[in-house]
């Protein structure tokens, strides 16, 4: 499948800041195509491995951010990341055999916890996913699902009973997705947990994942262990969905209630005509 | 009693096993191993200079290296002598060679699954050949105890031996390793996973029967 204009328009992270230090570079791949960045006299520089040609570079939410366009759509803002107080983890790349979309749609999926994250973020007692709302913001560059809930028995790294979490979910760009969820110590605020992924191929992901919270209790490391331990459960079953690219055909698989957030993602993504990753709605004769 | 851990190693999964198995108080104390690299840091290389987890201290004794975690764990908390059957020669070589055999599977299905998983830059291929090279080995000596009414590593009942081999073997699909043509392993996989006590780690397939 040839890369999209919608895809190939975003900015993607590529490493952590600290993966690529002063006088040091990282080579990886993005969207097919073997990219490095380095670092010298504290200037980042990213290029094409093929050509030598440069590729804009920018650093933001702890990550070092690339795209292959010349003229690319602004890089989403996430607000939360100027809040003082805030405590920001990087939890380093994870490779994952599958497209990176299927990846934002396992995120927004409030029916796996209790049976993916037993005893952490859902018991199989509990399993019913209450009526949530979806819909894009108003330019339809965003896709919001709000007013979810569910049972936790240890929502996060702080939590240390049970509790009825609140959910967002933020998907601002194909391959991003953010979840704002009832912070543990402040009722007033949330805690954020973010998927940036990077799309090495159609069918593998390298994916980058941040814990940006109120937390007074736990290491960094602690709260490191907890997000690998969660996304580590994921990408099992993220191995084990067939195929490995998202079907955006309608009908082509067999959604409930509770996976209205995915017939939203879905949609959305034929309406922006994204293709990569995918397996279209519309083949060509 | 403080173990340094980090949750995604099968070489601290196993420790964490053996003390839930002995119902044993032991402190986490979580390391960054991925992506920090803080077991390779000078504080930690202070304590292992070997650069690895899991360590455990004990006691003011410091002990590396998984396996021998086990030895030391199951011979000072194991009353019954259970996980670590002392008293018998014969079962002692037995278990010990199948410590030393799970080495063998951390160097191989362990690698290959470090590279698929967090990107280390190693010989993947390579690594797989190792891995299905070992479960062979491991797949035709359990088909042999099955054959003998054996449901175990080495003697009636499950050992230290069945606790190190299992981890890195359970996750070999995490490195791209297929195990359906070994069908005694996964069996002993299935046996592992409903033993009383049994928790799984992520990427291990914990349906129980």
């Amino acid at each position: 499948m040839a890369l999209d204009e919608f895809t190939r328009s975003h900015w993607y992270a590529i490493g952590r800041l600290e993966d690529v230090p002063d006088g040091g570079s990282r080579s990886t791949r993005l969207l097919g195509h073997d990219v490095v960045a380095e670092r010298r006299a504290e200037a980042l520089s990213i290029r094409l491995k093929a050509d030598g040609a440069p590729l804009k570079a920018q650093e933001r939410y702890g990550h070092v951010w690339t795209t292959l366009h010349d003229d690319p759509r602004p890089l989403y803002d996430i607000p939360e990341f100027e809040e003082k107080g805030r405590r920001l983890v990087t939890a380093g790349c994870v490779s994952v055999r599958c497209s990176g979309l299927r990846a934002v749609e396992n995120f927004l999926d409030l029916a796996h916890f209790p049976f993916v994250h037993a005893g952490i973020l859902g018991v199989e007692e509990q399993a019913t996913v209450e009526q949530y709302e979806v819909e894009p913001d108003r330019n339809e560059d965003e896709l919001w699902a709000t007013s979810c809930k569910f049972y936790q028995p240890r929502a996060a790294a702080t939590a240390e009973s049970g509790q009825v979490t609140h959910y967002k979910y933020r998907v601002p760009h194909p391959f991003s997705t953010i979840l704002y969820k009832t912070c543990p110590i402040r009722d007033d605020a949330w805690d954020l947990i973010g998927l940036f992924i990077q799309p090495v191929e159609e069918d593998l992901s390298d994916v980058h994942s941040f814990v940006l919270v109120f937390d007074e209790d736990n290491s960094d490391t602690d709260l490191l262990h907890f997000q690998q331990t969660i996304f580590l459960q994921d990408r099992f079953i993220l191995e084990n969905q067939v195929p490995r690219l998202l079907p955006l055909v309608p009908g082509s698989e067999t959604p409930t209630r509770a996976d209205a957030s995915s017939i939203a993602y879905r949609r959305w993504l034929r309406k922006k005509g994204l293709t990569y990753g995918a397996l279209p709605a519309i083949r060509a004769a | 009693m403080k173990l340094y851990d980090y949750v995604l190693s099968g070489n601290c999964y196993k420790i964490r096993l053996l003390v839930r198995f002995l119902e044993i108080e032991c402190e986490i104390v979580a390391v960054d191993f991925y992506p920090g690299r803080e077991h390779k840091s000078a504080a930690f290389l202070g304590i292992n200079p070997l650069g690895q987890i899991p360590v455990l201290e004990d006691d003011g004794l410091v002990i590396r290296d998984a396996q021998a975690i086990l030895l030391y764990l199951a011979n000072k908390y194991d009353g019954h002598g259970r996980w670590w059957p002392s008293g018998d020669p014969r079962l002692v070589g037995e278990v010990t060679m199948w410590l030393v055999f799970a080495d063998r599977i951390t160097a191989t299905s362990s690698a290959a699954r470090m590279h698929d998983v967090l990107g280390y830059d190693l010989d993947v291929g390579a690594a797989r050949a190792g891995a299905r090279s070992v479960f062979r080995v491991l797949e035709d000596h359990l088909t042999d105890r099955e054959f003998g009414g054996h449901e175990w590593i080495a003697g009636p009942a499950p050992t230290i031996a069945d606790i190190a081999c299992f981890p890195y073997t359970a996750l070999a699909h995490d490195g791209g390793i297929d195990l359906s043509p070994w069908p005694a392993i996964r069996r002993w996989l299935r046996r592992f996973t409903n033993l009383p006590g049994f928790f799984t780690m992520p990427g291990i397939d914990h349906i129980r029967r």
